[in-house]
């Protein structure tokens, strides 16, 4: 009881983060210890990438020569540009609808209330951790490598590159969802599909909308990078006139994906807050 | 035994010719997708048949000879993203106050900062990395660059709202009591929101740690640099080799990184 009392009157720093700290100095030599730990890290990796600011300010400096080279942009690019673009649209359009179906039954696999395998359960986690580490760039070049340059091997790459995302925003809705109308219509006799159907799917409706919508803004960007590597679209449009050295192009390009970015932003952001 | 259902909700006029236009913008668009793309599946069975026994089983068979060059790489790539993500939890501190409406106290101002940080925030990584190696050359510092500049813009959005969402009656206070603005600042908001501010920096880094794995490909640095090559010779045991360093150690990173981040928050 006495020690009880005792441990109830010590003053708590994780309770309370007002508290004033126990020991100060200590808490100070810890602070600037990590400090020094970053700035060590920060001058060592500097040195090792060769941080050259004068590289920098030269190159500032020769903004003259780059507002050449870059512009004025190119119009001539544009109707080509177009083309492409809208190449990149139709690949993240593609890519995002069948992640967004392939990914019901996976986000379901992967989420702990519902899977009744563990084992199943766990495989399904393992390999999506394993698919999201993997740059969308590198996923390109092994399916560009595979199906051939063209748009095919970019949509089955952002396919797998959405699903790995898509799969765990979703299974963790589902995991944080309220689980006793399922239980309630488990013990009224619903099969697993029934239960689903009547007690999932309507509480995860909205934000699977949201995050179908977030993925397909996502698929837009990475299309854009994914060209680069010869998967279709823009971005293949893009490296073509940078490897020309051909810059009044690339910036016309630049500033084309730079508009159509922020107008799908714009708009699936507006339609993503009515939704919620 | 005939269960009765309970009726239907009538839905709104407005609300039906909303639903109708919808349907047929979605409609309209995977009809002009399905219709204007162009993929040869004839083509893409070909060369799929041709390429799959020379790509996957090479690419699961990675090639340790170059484990230690490729590890040197990804160092460097871990280097740059560090630097980079460093300087952007930096930049975005004066970006964020500006974009925060208690903060800067003014609408103009804040809708300004906003909008520049949208702007960033909407060139891909690598476009800028294009860009800086124009401006600076082929060289890892124009992947930091490029990193520092693409953080700056997600970061300072996140701090934006981390400010936007603190205690303002500790400011109050202090300023009913006289303090000035230096003050304030150090001992009224500065507390408030490190651990949030530290968090989301973190969190950035093992974004950027992601991202700059690729910036190689277009000659700023790091990693990418041999992707571009192994996929120039079609090199698959080198790529596996690549992708498996890559996968261990972004990884390790994201382990140590929500390690650290649940530690501060």
């Amino acid at each position: 009881m006495k020690k009880m009392v005792k441990q109830m009157n010590k003053p708590s720093i994780q309770e309370d983060r007002y508290a004033p700290m126990l020991s100060p100095w200590r808490v100070k030599a810890k602070i600037t210890l990590i400090f020094f730990i970053i700035l060590g890290i920060l001058f060592f990796s500097s040195l090792q990438t060769g941080v050259d600011f004068q590289a920098l300010v030269s190159g500032l400096s020769n903004m003259n020569q780059i507002f050449v080279k870059l512009f004025p942009p190119d119009p001539a690019i544009i109707s080509t540009a177009m083309d492409s673009l809208f190449e990149t649209i139709h690949m993240a359009v593609i890519a995002s609808t069948f992640a967004t179906i392939i990914v019901i039954p996976v986000s379901l696999l992967a989420a702990r209330n519902l899977a009744t395998n563990l084992f199943v359960y766990n495989i399904t986690r393992f390999i999506l951790n394993i698919l999201r580490t993997i740059p969308d760039v590198v996923l390109a070049v092994i399916f560009v490598g595979l199906f051939g340059i063209g748009v095919f091997g970019g949509i089955v790459a952002l396919f797998v590159f959405s699903l790995g995302i898509l799969a765990k925003l979703i299974s963790e809705t589902v995991e944080s969802i309220d689980m006793d109308p399922v239980e309630a219509m488990r013990a009224s006799g619903a099969n697993s599909i029934q239960a689903i159907a009547f007690g999932v799917v309507p509480q995860v409706l909205p934000q699977f909308t949201s995050f179908s919508l977030y993925v397909f803004e996502l698929n837009i960007r990475a299309s854009v990078v994914i060209g680069l590597v010869g998967a279709g679209g823009i971005g293949n449009l893009l490296m073509q006139q940078f490897s020309f050295y051909n810059y009044d192009a690339v910036m016309m390009i630049i500033i084309i994906i730079f508009v159509v970015v922020v107008i799908i932003e714009y708009i699936s952001g507006k339609i993503r807050e009515a939704i919620i | 035994m005939a269960l009765e259902q309970p009726p239907k909700k009538q839905l709104e006029k407005a609300t039906k010719v909303k639903r109708i236009l919808i349907a047929a913008a979605l409609l309209a668009m995977y009809v002009w997708t399905f219709v204007s793309i162009d993929i040869d599946f004839g083509r893409v069975i070909e060369r799929a048949s041709d390429n799959f026994a020379r790509v996957i089983p090479r690419l699961f068979s990675p090639n340790w000879d170059m484990a230690g060059e490729v590890i040197e790489m990804m160092i460097e790539t871990i280097f740059i993203a560090y630097v980079g993500s460093l300087a952007a939890a930096i930049l975005a501190v004066p970006l964020g106050f500006l974009a925060a409406q208690n903060i800067s106290n003014s609408k103009i101002v804040s809708t300004f900062g906003k909008w520049v940080l949208s702007a960033v925030r909407a060139f891909p990584e690598i476009v800028l990395a294009i860009l800086f190696v124009v401006v600076v050359g082929p060289t890892p510092f124009a992947g930091i660059l490029a990193i520092a500049i693409g953080s700056t813009g997600m970061l300072g959005k996140l701090y934006a709202e981390v400010l936007e969402s603190i205690d303002m009656n500790v400011v109050e206070a202090m300023k009913a009591n006289g303090s000035n603005t230096i003050q304030i600042m150090f001992h009224g908001i500065i507390p408030q929101i490190i651990p949030e501010f530290l968090s989301y920096a973190i969190y950035r880094f093992e974004v950027d740690v992601r991202a700059s794995t690729i910036l190689g490909y277009v000659g700023a640095g790091g990693i990418g640099t041999m992707i571009f090559f192994a996929q120039s010779s079609r090199n698959w045991s080198d790529m596996g080799m690549i992708l498996l360093v890559i996968i261990v150690v972004v990884t390790i990173i994201d382990y140590g990184s929500s390690y650290i981040r649940k530690r501060i928050v």
